[in-house]
């Protein structure tokens, strides 16, 4: 199974971005083979919409969980319907390597 | 002469200038009408004995997905600029998301299919009203609760004001703005020969004045201010306009009787004659500069 982990940076020191659509990057994270790739969100800067293309983007990896700060709610029905779990984490001081070591439990 | 009256900061006398003016204007003998561009929260009509006229109906088209013909080819979410198609064919789906769709209908264009079917949607409406004194005409924009953008209200009522001109002679069309310098304001704005800054003396006044003169300045419209509740704040806003060369076409003084009538829906040019001359003087100002630049 796979999650996408809103990403500050690049790195596994990277902490937590408090915003989905507009997150810097997308940790994604296989569970099976505890291997972490970071994918840049072009909809960082998006005028309109950013959420649901986000979630256009994270959906087609698949992922099967989302780990951010915050969903805005136009996107939060649309999760639902794709059966995407999100995981709110309100500790932004939260770096990306902690947020797997909680996914691992 | 289209007369837009915006500011930047909300509350700075909007309404007030505007229903005053159009009363004084029709003192002066110029005939005028007045537009209810705040479509958010019209209220310009509460100032005055008013007989409806008729009722427009605004709506906005929306596409409908019709997935019997639909190939999932992706074209229609791809000529969006507004993300406002959700498509993902791994899993089978596509969907409109209402809340960003600003009906431009692209998508109908993109597609080769016959799966775009159109439809539209009820988002405002516009209404006509006759004062029962003279026979001058005001018109209202207002929007549907829950509807993202007022633009197309505005749009249109500016357009049923325009063409009420083009029937018969008036001198001034008045475009009571709504605040703020997003879409809303730039829609009225676009529309007028003379934009009317209506400001107050304080540093939120000035802050947001200097924001709608570079919008109007890139728009390329020519501008005037009126200094609202004059004599509260500092002297900066002056400053400011005498560094720009913006006309003051005239100042109101802060006077607790002028909110009182305000408050009571009354026109308050009607009761006080020192506010009489002032917005004498101010229509003055609007008419030479319509006559120099002209």
């Amino acid at each position: 199974m796979k999650v996408a982990i809103t990403s500050s940076g690049n790195t596994l020191k990277s902490t937590l971005d408090k915003r989905f659509g507009r997150c810097s990057f997308f940790a994604i994270y296989d569970t099976l083979t505890e291997k972490v790739e970071f994918i840049p969100n072009p909809n960082k800067d998006a005028e309109e919409g950013a959420g649901p293309a986000s979630v256009q983007l994270v959906a087609s990896v698949p992922v099967e969980k989302i780990v951010s700060g915050e969903f805005g709610f136009k996107i939060k029905s649309l999760l639902v319907e794709l059966k995407i779990q999100m995981i709110v984490v309100k500790d932004d001081d939260k770096i990306i390597e902690d947020i797997i070591q909680l996914l691992k439990h | 002469m289209n007369i837009a009256v915006a500011s930047g900061k909300g509350g700075t006398g909007k309404t007030f200038f505007s229903t005053n003016l159009f009363y004084s204007l029709r003192q002066m003998g110029y005939s005028s009408l007045l537009v209810d561009c705040d479509a958010e929260a019209p209220n310009s009509f509460i100032f005055f004995p008013v007989k409806k006229l008729s009722e427009y109906v605004v709506t906005e088209y929306r596409p409908v997905l019709d997935r019997s013909n639909c190939v999932l080819c992706g074209k229609c979410a791809e000529y969006c600029n507004y993300h406002a198609i959700f498509f993902l064919p791994a899993m089978n789906k596509i969907q409109l998301l209402d809340d960003l769709c600003h009906g431009c209908a692209a998508c109908s264009v993109a597609c080769n299919y016959s799966a775009i079917r159109d439809s539209y949607k009820f988002i405002g409406k516009v209404t006509s009203y006759r004062t029962d004194e003279d026979g001058a005409c005001m018109f209202e924009a207002k929007m549907t609760p829950g509807v993202s953008s007022p633009v197309p209200i505005i749009k249109s009522a500016v357009k049923m004001a325009v063409k009420q001109t083009n029937q018969q002679n008036v001198d001034y069309v008045i475009l009571d703005s709504p605040p703020g310098i997003a879409c809303p304001f730039i829609q009225t704005a676009s529309h007028a020969d003379f934009v009317v800054l209506v400001t107050e003396p304080t540093p939120f006044g000035l802050s947001d004045l200097k924001q709608t003169v570079d919008t109007l300045k890139t728009i390329g419209k020519e501008m005037g201010v009126v200094v609202n509740r004059a004599g509260l704040g500092n002297r900066d806003i002056y400053q400011y306009l005498e560094k720009e060369s913006i006309p003051l076409l005239g100042e109101i003084p802060f006077n607790k009787e002028v909110a009182f009538l305000y408050s009571e829906g009354r026109i308050a040019v009607k009761e006080l004659s020192s506010l009489q001359v002032i917005f004498q003087d101010i229509v003055n100002n609007i008419v030479s500069y319509g006559n120099s630049s002209n």
